[in-house]
């Protein structure tokens, strides 16, 4: 130990100080020389035009991603339609021969199928959509870009998913004897209305997730609760009819917009059935019910698309400063 | 001095105060270059001196809260009454790892923050970077949006080094054809390829923590950034990558950017840097010439 120079922090000379900062102060100089407040978000507009500039980033992160998704397994991109085809086998194995609610509904199998894709868009939206931020932390402190891309990017990656799954809707339809007809185009509009509501979806659970990690390990109950409760595999209609079910519980399901959604694709596929095919007009009654559309349908699903995904946005925006901070 | 082999400022430092036994220069030569490193550090700080800011920390305070602090992470039930009534966690303990910085950053400066474990440096360059909002009464004042490279590995681990390359050109804002046309500079800068030609084509969860970092850095010192960060990120690579990076930084800096480099070695802050703050306890305790703080710094490492 040499004793020529003990330094005591206290004693050191205060650090000298820029004279133009000590003339002008901070903020003034920051304006002076156009400097911005760091990480402050931009107007929201000017978001989503920042947003729209970074479009070729999102779709090329979600392609990527989802051609990762699969390259640990053995039979690789073969899983994007396994998958799908595998989760129908175990829901027709369970609910259409163990439960015998195939005789309840017309082609049982096609509304099996359009109820657990579609459904399966939104849940896996939600579930990685709530990860999205959380666990993309290097990337985000490491480049700067909005932040919004990476929920929209979740949601696009199970709309490509989507339409691997659409594949087998159309085989199934065409294999179950439905006749192919111009009604079946109304499906596009259908899932781009969906597509938008499940981006909302992803947005809001993705700022959730930032700030509360449990939200990834509640979502996929609250998601199986929600699925349970759209009748993705069983006829809703059986169940609505019930008198022990309180009024505000039948406009809950009713208004439930991916059972909406679910419903109106299956109208556009499943043609009505002919009463000819059924024992008793009340199975019949049953049969018509479990595919029943109501009128304001369409309408409900723009409202729905509009109001999760602008209000998804706009949350989402609302903390996009936060995000760095994990 | 350019068609020489460039001496490293430490280098010459080293072997002048006697520590590095091997070299082969004479005294006389020595004292020269350290004169000469000397002369081109004040002139290119009295330069910097007038020109233009690129970062102004205006009373900087920064503020963790730290949730369920002593009790776990709270049940569930617990967690989604806190998401519906947005109450904070009746357990919150705030740690002020800022008290008060300020300091004004030119262009054409780079700047090494130095300190214990702990005190602040990491913390500061964040708030820079925009991670983490500042605390009423202050704030961080940029020109552009600055990048903050960090120790962590891979910038998206489940993809390819190539997609890593390109989806990060594409998130920093370059159009595709710019992403593809700077594909191959940042691969060859990289030096990836020169361990394992098919690199590129691997996850890059798969390479080491060497291989990620030297990528990371390449692509992002691949667009000419105003603001640069880097927070022990050359610490992982190899002694050839360091040069190279260290490098790169004074190009970064000579065009006219400004470069902030946290690090616990003092030879990497000597020859990147012309200037050093030194941060204890979340306050500056010395700002000037970077020997002059280095030199204070390691004295008082010592002592204590």
């Amino acid at each position: 130990m040499t004793e020529s120079a003990v330094i005591v922090l206290e004693e050191l000379p205060p650090p000298p100080i820029d004279p133009e900062y000590a003339e002008l102060g901070g903020v003034p100089m920051a304006a002076k020389h156009g400097l911005k407040q760091s990480g402050k978000r931009p107007p929201l507009f000017e978001y989503a035009a920042q947003l729209w500039q970074r479009r070729h980033f999102i779709t090329g992160y979600a392609t990527a991603k989802n051609r990762a998704m699969y390259s640990d397994a053995r039979l690789g991109q073969l899983w994007q339609l396994l998958t799908p085809i595998l989760n129908v086998a175990v829901y027709f194995f369970v609910f259409g021969i163990l439960f015998t609610q195939s005789k309840d509904v017309p082609d049982f199998l096609l509304f099996l199928v359009v109820g657990v894709f579609l459904f399966n868009f939104l849940q896996t939206s939600m579930i990685n959509g709530a990860r999205s931020i959380s666990d993309q932390l290097v990337l985000i402190r490491a480049l700067h870009f909005p932040r919004a891309c990476l929920p929209i990017s979740t949601a696009i990656i199970q709309l490509q998913q989507l339409a691997f799954s659409m594949v087998i809707v159309l085989a199934v339809a065409l294999g179950t004897s439905q006749t192919p007809s111009f009604k079946w185009l109304l499906i596009l509009p259908a899932v781009l209305l969906e597509s938008v509501f499940c981006t909302g979806m992803a947005m809001i659970v993705a700022r959730m997730g930032s700030v509360l990690t449990d939200t990834a390990q509640l979502l996929p109950f609250i998601s199986r609760t929600w699925m349970y409760l759209c009748g993705v595999m069983y006829s809703l209609g059986s169940v609505t009819d019930k008198a022990s079910i309180p009024h505000w519980g039948k406009l809950v399901l009713d208004y439930d917009p991916p059972a909406l959604f679910i419903t109106v694709v299956r109208n556009c596929l499943i043609s009505k059935p002919h009463p000819s095919g059924y024992k008793t007009s009340a199975a019949y009654q049953t049969a018509l019910q479990s595919i029943y559309q109501p009128h304001y349908a369409w309408p409900m699903l723009v409202f729905w698309a509009v109001v999760v995904g602008i209000g998804g946005f706009m949350y989402f925006w609302k903390a996009e400063e936060q995000y760095g901070r994990g | 001095m350019a068609d020489t082999p460039r001496v490293l400022p430490s280098q010459v430092l080293r072997a002048v105060q006697g520590v590095d036994g091997e070299h082969s220069y004479t005294d006389d030569e020595l004292a020269g270059l350290r004169a000469q490193i000397l002369e081109e550090r004040a002139k290119r700080r009295a330069e910097a001196a007038t020109n233009k800011p690129t970062v102004v920390v205006d009373n900087l305070n920064i503020i963790y809260r730290v949730h369920g602090a002593g009790t776990g992470r709270g049940s569930a039930t617990g967690a989604l009454s806190r998401i519906i009534s947005r109450r904070t966690s009746p357990t919150v303990r705030e740690v002020h790892a800022v008290r008060g910085i300020s300091f004004v950053a030119r262009r054409g400066e780079s700047i090494g923050l130095i300190g214990r474990n702990g005190s602040g440096k990491s913390t500061t360059l964040a708030a820079i970077a925009g991670l983490l909002p500042p605390e009423k009464g202050g704030g961080v004042y940029t020109d552009g949006q600055p990048s903050l490279l960090g120790i962590n590995a891979a910038l998206m681990p489940e993809l390819t080094g190539e997609r890593n390359v390109i989806v990060g050109c594409l998130a920093m804002g370059m159009s595709k054809s710019e992403a593809n046309a700077r594909y191959q500079s940042i691969v060859d800068f990289s030096r990836i390829e020169d361990t394992n030609p098919h690199a590129m084509s691997l996850p890059m969860k798969a390479y080491s923590s060497g291989m990620a970092a030297r990528l990371r850095f390449a692509i992002a010192a691949s667009r000419d950034q105003d603001v640069l960060m880097i927070d022990e990120a050359l610490a992982t690579g190899d002694a050839k990558f360091q040069a190279q990076s260290e490098e790169r930084i004074r190009e970064l800096r000579e065009s006219a950017g400004t470069v902030f480099v946290v690090s616990h070695s003092m030879a990497a802050i000597r020859d990147t840097c012309d200037r050093s703050i030194w941060i204890e306890a979340g306050k500056i305790i010395m700002d000037g010439d970077v020997d002059e703080v280095a030199d204070a710094y390691e004295a008082w490492s010592r002592q204590s």
